[in-house]
């Protein structure tokens, strides 16, 4: 695969076409359909939830929030393969693929509604934090690549960066040293066509993003990011590789972002409502849904149904998000050290006793 | 005159800039086609074409790096860093080349470029959006480091920074971006960099600030009249270099000294003026300078960061224990 699909052959590896269809049987991934079900539930929960949050926003329930909507087969086929034993390192946009490895939406949540808790994952291990400083995380990826390597563990490391994170230095050196290093990374690069504004043409004079694996000396391949088979496939080839000593392996999987950069930001500035219908068609949930209604192994009465459930779950998992405790102040010192320093006891010991003033004076106040 | 925001002062500095000089040119993340995620470059891409206001690559070192390239080459960049949190991937490029360049070349080569960075907390946002680093960017020999908090100082001080020969870092507090209207003269002018603005005369106590915390001071001083107590307020406008003049005669007139910031507490600008007062006025304190600021944490998430951040409270609970002393 990964000579056929050499970036320098300018070839996007697809399996299914817009319409559902399997385009070649012989490409397609060992999968049960059971599995596939699966995985089109899970996005569609994704998708549920993605909806429902930017919602929640309006009403200003939740802060800035990060939409997935429309690349959610990329985390779908990833929490098809990741294993417990494996690695995920995320950048922001990548809920099906955390939520497979046991985060709860409602930590998700408790992060966007503005509490570090919603980083502290409690069932999910193996996991890093949601990073915002772009494509910083992949170094962090090649390092954990290393400890693998070096403790000959027969573990992977899935990482992501967007489109715009291939420009930042921090993507070529993490490329470049898991590539020295040889140690069993994945790195996805989720090419929505979008950094906020700024469209992929300007982020490089690369013909692909998958082409710069050449560069460093590492397999790479441009996917479909639409097509959850092909996405699956790739992803299995690449684990096989891994496997092999073969790693890393840099794969772009070409997608779109159908809803804004965050809640904050308005596409229509910058995209043309032509050029948004002409990626609906190639949307990821409609194709795997055809796929399996043509099989007979959905319906839309089954989606209809199971939407409604998705719905109240997410809103149950918000309302809890909404009762999170009160964030205290000694919060804020509690976990900057391994041991809190007397310095930092002392900043606690002094804004507490400016609380303790500050109700007095305000209850003086309210005497007068 | 024209009513005006922070917001659209900047931009109406970047355009008389742009207009004037043909040398000037602005780029960034997501500041051409966008006019910026806070608007700020709005407009101006459709006015001065894509060859002079443009969207680069998302590469914050390649931003500044490329800058001092310029400028050294005759240009006068404007670059925007999309929040203080970001900088940090050119800080080599900062402190390695575009703040030694003239030193290292005997007087050479110059690298007079503007790097516009939003900074401060307040807004509700993620992780690394909310920082206020000015003390480690004052402590960068070669950087001039300001701050302008009213659209009239925000104007002509972006002017002044555009015209100067040095590197400026021109932090922009995001929090008033849109919080104050005022009238802002039309047209060209210019604030001298590293002069402090007495904004209110006072007696008892000095308050020493800037940005954002100009406005949070204010609303302490409606609290501090009250209790009788009468707030000389200097907005320090310059980070670096620090007017030592306007502190000394202010401390000369009230006897106090009290500073007000965002940024964590050690090593703080806090400590700065403190020893500022200490050198330049040491007869005439009757309290230890004292300082209201972040403390040595990192800025807590939304739902936390009030226990972080300064109000009018804690800048009179200071105040009262200053003036009490």
């Amino acid at each position: 695969m990964f000579t056929e699909y050499n970036p320098i052959n300018k070839l996007m590896f697809q399996v299914m076409d817009n319409h559902g269809k399997i385009i070649n049987d012989k490409l397609m991934p060992e999968v049960s359909d059971q599995r596939v079900v699966k995985a089109y539930k899970d996005m569609l929960f994704a998708r549920t939830a993605d909806l429902q949050i930017v919602n929640y926003q309006r009403q200003g329930r939740i802060f800035t929030y990060p939409p997935n909507y429309g690349q959610e087969a990329i985390s779908g086929a990833t929490a098809s393969i990741i294993e417990e034993k494996d690695w995920l390192v995320p950048a922001f946009r990548e809920m099906g693929a955390m939520l497979s490895k046991g985060v709860t939406l409602k930590e998700l949540f408790l992060l966007f509604m503005g509490y570090e808790e919603g980083n502290a994952y409690k069932n999910a291990k193996k996991v890093l934090p949601i990073s915002v400083p772009i494509a910083s995380q992949l170094l962090h990826a090649a390092g954990i690549g290393y400890e693998i390597k070096y403790n000959k563990k027969k573990e992977l490391v899935y990482a992501f960066v967007g489109d715009g994170g291939t420009s930042e230095g921090d993507f070529h050196e993490a490329i470049n040293f898991a590539g020295v290093w040889k140690v069993p990374v994945i790195f996805i690069i989720q090419n929505n066509q979008y950094g906020i504004s700024t469209p992929v043409s300007m982020q490089t004079a690369s013909e692909s993003l998958a082409i710069k694996a050449l560069a460093y000396g590492v397999k790479g391949i441009q996917v479909d990011g639409n097509d959850y088979f092909a996405m699956l496939k790739v992803l299995q080839e690449s684990k096989k590789a891994c496997e092999n000593g073969e790693g890393p392996i840099l794969i772009e999987a070409v997608t779109y972002r159908k809803g804004a950069h965050t809640t904050s930001d308005d596409p229509t500035k910058y995209r043309t409502k032509e050029e948004e219908e002409s990626w609906h068609k190639k949307d990821p949930l409609d194709r795997l849904n055809k796929y399996l209604q043509d099989k007979g192994l959905w319906s839309d009465k089954e989606e209809e149904k199971i939407i409604e459930q998705f719905k109240k779950e997410v809103d149950r998992q918000f309302i809890e998000a909404e009762n999170f405790p009160e964030y205290k102040p000694e919060e804020i010192f509690k976990y900057m050290y391994s041991e809190t320093p007397q310095e930092l006891k002392d900043q606690e010991h002094k804004l507490m006793e400016f609380y303790r003033w500050k109700s007095e004076k305000i209850a003086q106040t309210s005497k007068k | 005159m024209k009513i005006m925001n922070m917001v659209g002062a900047i931009n109406d500095a970047l355009d008389i800039k742009l207009n004037e000089d043909k040398n000037v040119v602005v780029f960034g993340e997501d500041v051409g086609v966008e006019g910026g995620v806070f608007r700020v470059t709005e407009g101006l891409q459709k006015k001065y074409g894509v060859d002079r206001v443009f969207d680069s690559p998302l590469a914050e070192s390649g931003i500044v790096g490329t800058a001092i390239g310029m400028a050294i080459a005759g240009l006068r960049p404007v670059v925007e860093m999309q929040f203080c949190g970001f900088i940090y991937p050119a800080m080599n490029q900062i402190i390695s080349h575009a703040t030694r360049m003239r030193n290292r070349t005997r007087g050479q080569l110059e690298t007079p470029m503007v790097i516009r960075l939003p900074y401060g907390g307040g807004i509700n946002a993620l992780e690394h959006h909310s920082e206020s680093m000015e003390a480690m960017f004052g402590h960068i020999p070669g950087l001039k480091v300001v701050s302008p908090s009213t659209p009239h100082d925000a104007k002509g001080m972006l002017i002044a920074a555009i015209e100067s020969n040095d590197t400026i870092l021109y932090m922009e507090p995001k929090r008033i971006y849109r919080a104050i209207k005022q009238e802002v003269k039309t047209g060209k002018f210019t604030i001298e960099l590293g002069k402090a603005n007495v904004v209110t005369p006072g007696n008892d106590i000095t308050v020493v600030t800037f940005g954002a915390m100009v406005r949070e001071v204010q609303k302490a001083m409606v609290m501090a009249k009250e209790m009788g107590i009468s707030v000389e307020l200097i907005d320090l406008r310059s980070i670096y270099p620090i007017d030592r003049e306007t502190i000394r005669n202010s401390i000369k007139k009230t006897g106090r000294i009290l500073t007000v910031t965002e940024g964590p507490m050690s090593f703080g600008l806090g400590a700065e003026i403190s020893q500022i007062a200490i050198e330049e006025a040491f007869l005439y304190l009757e309290a230890p300078p004292a300082r209201v600021s972040g403390y040595d944490v990192i800025v807590p998430l939304p739902k936390g960061e009030h226990h972080y951040m300064q109000d009018a409270y804690k800048i009179l609970y200071e105040i009262e224990r200053n003036v009490k002393y």
